[in-house]
């Protein structure tokens, strides 16, 4: 699959991006990375540009939520982008617990999957998409 | 009649500390609510240690999304630090009133690509010491092209330098000794530390910090900081009041509290046993999550009664040689410097040659050529250095990058300092020396 990976628009981390990548080659992907603080409209341009099979977003700096939800609802509101699968990873606030409240609003506004730190929840993700794309 | 309460002065506190021997510990520590600032800046400054306060900016204000910033404090939600911009310059005061003075300097954390908006909040509020740098928070993290970085730096030392109270002596500590945070070999910290000072210097500032942060190798470190000194002191004009900073460990960190807390320790010798005027923690949360104020507190007290128990600052073993890490440092400042006279050329310059080049930076700026890698008694070393004018290190390793070898290597510290087998070395000197280190790690390249 070709897979976009970004960070969100206001976090500035970078381990978690060159990790990804790496980890996502190494599945036999292949990624296209925006790298850090990436507002939702690059986000937007990227994955029209790339036309990517999913987007994986990382976040790590607390902002995950509030940033994730930006992201999320301006790839919805581009009607080429709707099935587009889009999984977010990492943190979602400061508190250093997930709230569960905070993911079903990120659901609601589409995200596919939010999936805090577990690798292979990722993988099986991107496994479960990569099936749907070989014709029956 | 009572005198006016004299003027906080960063530099001057730092020093004065240092000529009594005592440690200035400072935590990274910001809360979106006002109230909650105050408390913390009111718990730092009530520690048992020597500490000056700190005031980090929330991310929003770093990227310069103010209205994202403003839109956070009119909902409540919780910010990852202090909104300086976001906020007024009166509600600031307040969070100062009654604590920032001579005996608690405070400095503002942020080191955004674009620092005008916060420069200008922190002078109207009456502070006048920050940190960052237009290399050093411009291209490992973010995404604003290096030369408009260096262009807005500039003038916000031209406005720190100007703009602050009278009689006020403004600081600017350079973030360059921390780069990408770990896995970047120490001459190049050091190197961007030392230029980083001289481009302030160029746009008017008399007082500077250089940092430099902990790596893998406490003899190594240790090198690093000497040479730190040892070039400030060749580079910098007379005159121009300077200290160095030491972070401690700003990678991976150890997840058990106590593998945390001996690191933390480990940091505060180095940085007495190498001449540190001050030392920014980390928290045993560090591993999990934002720090509370009371961890931070901890953290503060450890920190300063480690270097308590440190004794005097050892004498220099290369003092006469110099070094590795200096002669690479002094190499690398010297071909910049070589470019041209003017640094808000010479450093875009010289990353656009790769002259410079951070590793594992995803910068567009960073030529992205060079790759550090941890050998195996622990030092970090060159495995690849593009274009700089070193030299990689012979013995590197060919095998390609793979994810389960950066991962090693980003844990490296942190599974040191919490296996079990680590417990029993407390005591000894952090030398290298008598390390029980685990075997050969990993960052194959």
């Amino acid at each position: 699959m070709k897979i976009l990976l970004s960070g969100t628009a206001s976090d500035s981390h970078t381990w978690n991006l060159v990790y990804l990548r790496l980890f996502l080659q190494e599945q036999g992907h292949q990624v296209v990375g925006l790298g850090p603080c990436a507002p939702a409209e690059l986000l937007l341009a990227g994955c029209l540009r790339h036309a990517p099979d999913a987007v994986v977003l990382s976040s790590v700096n607390g902002h995950g939520y509030r940033d994730g939800l930006a992201a999320v609802r301006r790839l919805r509101a581009e009607p080429a982008l709707a099935g587009l699968p889009v999984v977010l990873g990492g943190k979602l606030g400061v508190a250093g617990h997930r709230q569960e409240a905070d993911v079903a609003r990120l659901t609601e506004a589409g995200c596919d999957a939010v999936l805090g730190e577990d690798l292979d929840a990722l993988r099986e993700f991107l496994a479960a998409r990569a099936r749907k794309e070989v014709p029956a | 009649m009572t005198a006016p309460a004299p003027a906080p002065d960063f530099g001057r506190f730092v020093a004065a500390s240092a000529a009594a021997g005592r440690l200035v510990v400072q935590p990274r520590m910001g809360f979106g609510d006002p109230g909650r600032m105050r408390a913390g800046l009111a718990r730092t400054r009530a520690a048992t240690a020597h500490t000056a306060g700190t005031l980090t900016v929330d991310s929003y204000t770093r990227v310069g999304d103010l209205a994202a910033a403003r839109a956070a404090v009119a909902e409540g939600s919780r910010l990852n630090g202090y909104p300086i911009a976001a906020h007024s310059p009166a509600t600031t005061r307040a969070v100062l009133d009654g604590l920032f003075d001579a005996d608690f300097p405070v400095q503002v954390r942020h080191g955004s690509a674009r620092p005008l908006a916060i420069v200008r909040a922190l002078t109207a509020a009456g502070l006048d010491a920050t940190e960052g740098g237009p290399v050093s928070y411009c291209l490992p993290y973010g995404r604003t092209p290096l030369r408009e970085s260096v262009t807005a730096w500039a003038r916000a030392c031209e406005l720190l330098a100007t703009g602050a109270r009278p009689g006020a002596v403004p600081h600017l500590e350079s973030f360059g000794g921390c780069l990408l945070g770990q896995l970047c070999p120490p001459g190049l910290l050091v190197a961007t530390s030392v230029l980083e000072c001289l481009f302030f210097m160029q746009f008017g500032l008399r007082s500077v910090s250089l940092s430099y942060a902990q790596q893998t190798d406490p003899a190594q470190d240790e090198e690093a900081l000497r040479a730190l000194h040892r070039l400030a002191a060749e580079f910098l004009p007379d005159g121009i009041d300077h200290h160095v900073v030491l972070y401690t460990y700003m990678g991976v960190y150890p997840r058990t509290e106590q593998g945390a807390t001996r690191l933390l320790e480990a940091s505060a010798r180095l940085a007495v046993r190498s001449g540190a005027g001050r030392l920014i923690v980390k928290t045993t949360a560090e591993a999990h999550r934002l720090p509370t104020v009371e961890e931070n507190v901890r953290a503060l007290e450890t920190a300063a009664a480690a270097a308590a128990l440190a004794g005097p600052p050892a004498p220099d073993p290369a003092a006469e040689g110099g070094g590795e890490v200096y002669e690479e440092a002094r190499t690398l400042v010297e071909t910049v410097l070589g470019l041209h006279p003017d640094l808000s050329r010479a450093l875009p310059a010289a990353f656009e040659r790769g002259l410079l080049d951070v590793p594992f930076c995803l910068h567009p700026d960073n030529a992205g050529r060079s790759l550090g890698f941890v050998d195996p008694g622990g030092r970090l070393r060159w495995a690849r250095t593009g274009a700089m004018p070193i030299r990689p290190d012979a013995a590197a390793d060919a095998a390609p990058l793979t994810s389960a070898g950066l991962l090693a290597a980003l844990h490296h510290v942190a599974d040191r300092y919490d296996s079990p087998r680590h417990r029993d070395r407390d005591s000894h000197r952090d030398s290298g020396e008598g390390h029980d280190r685990p075997q050969a790690t990993p960052l194959t390249v």
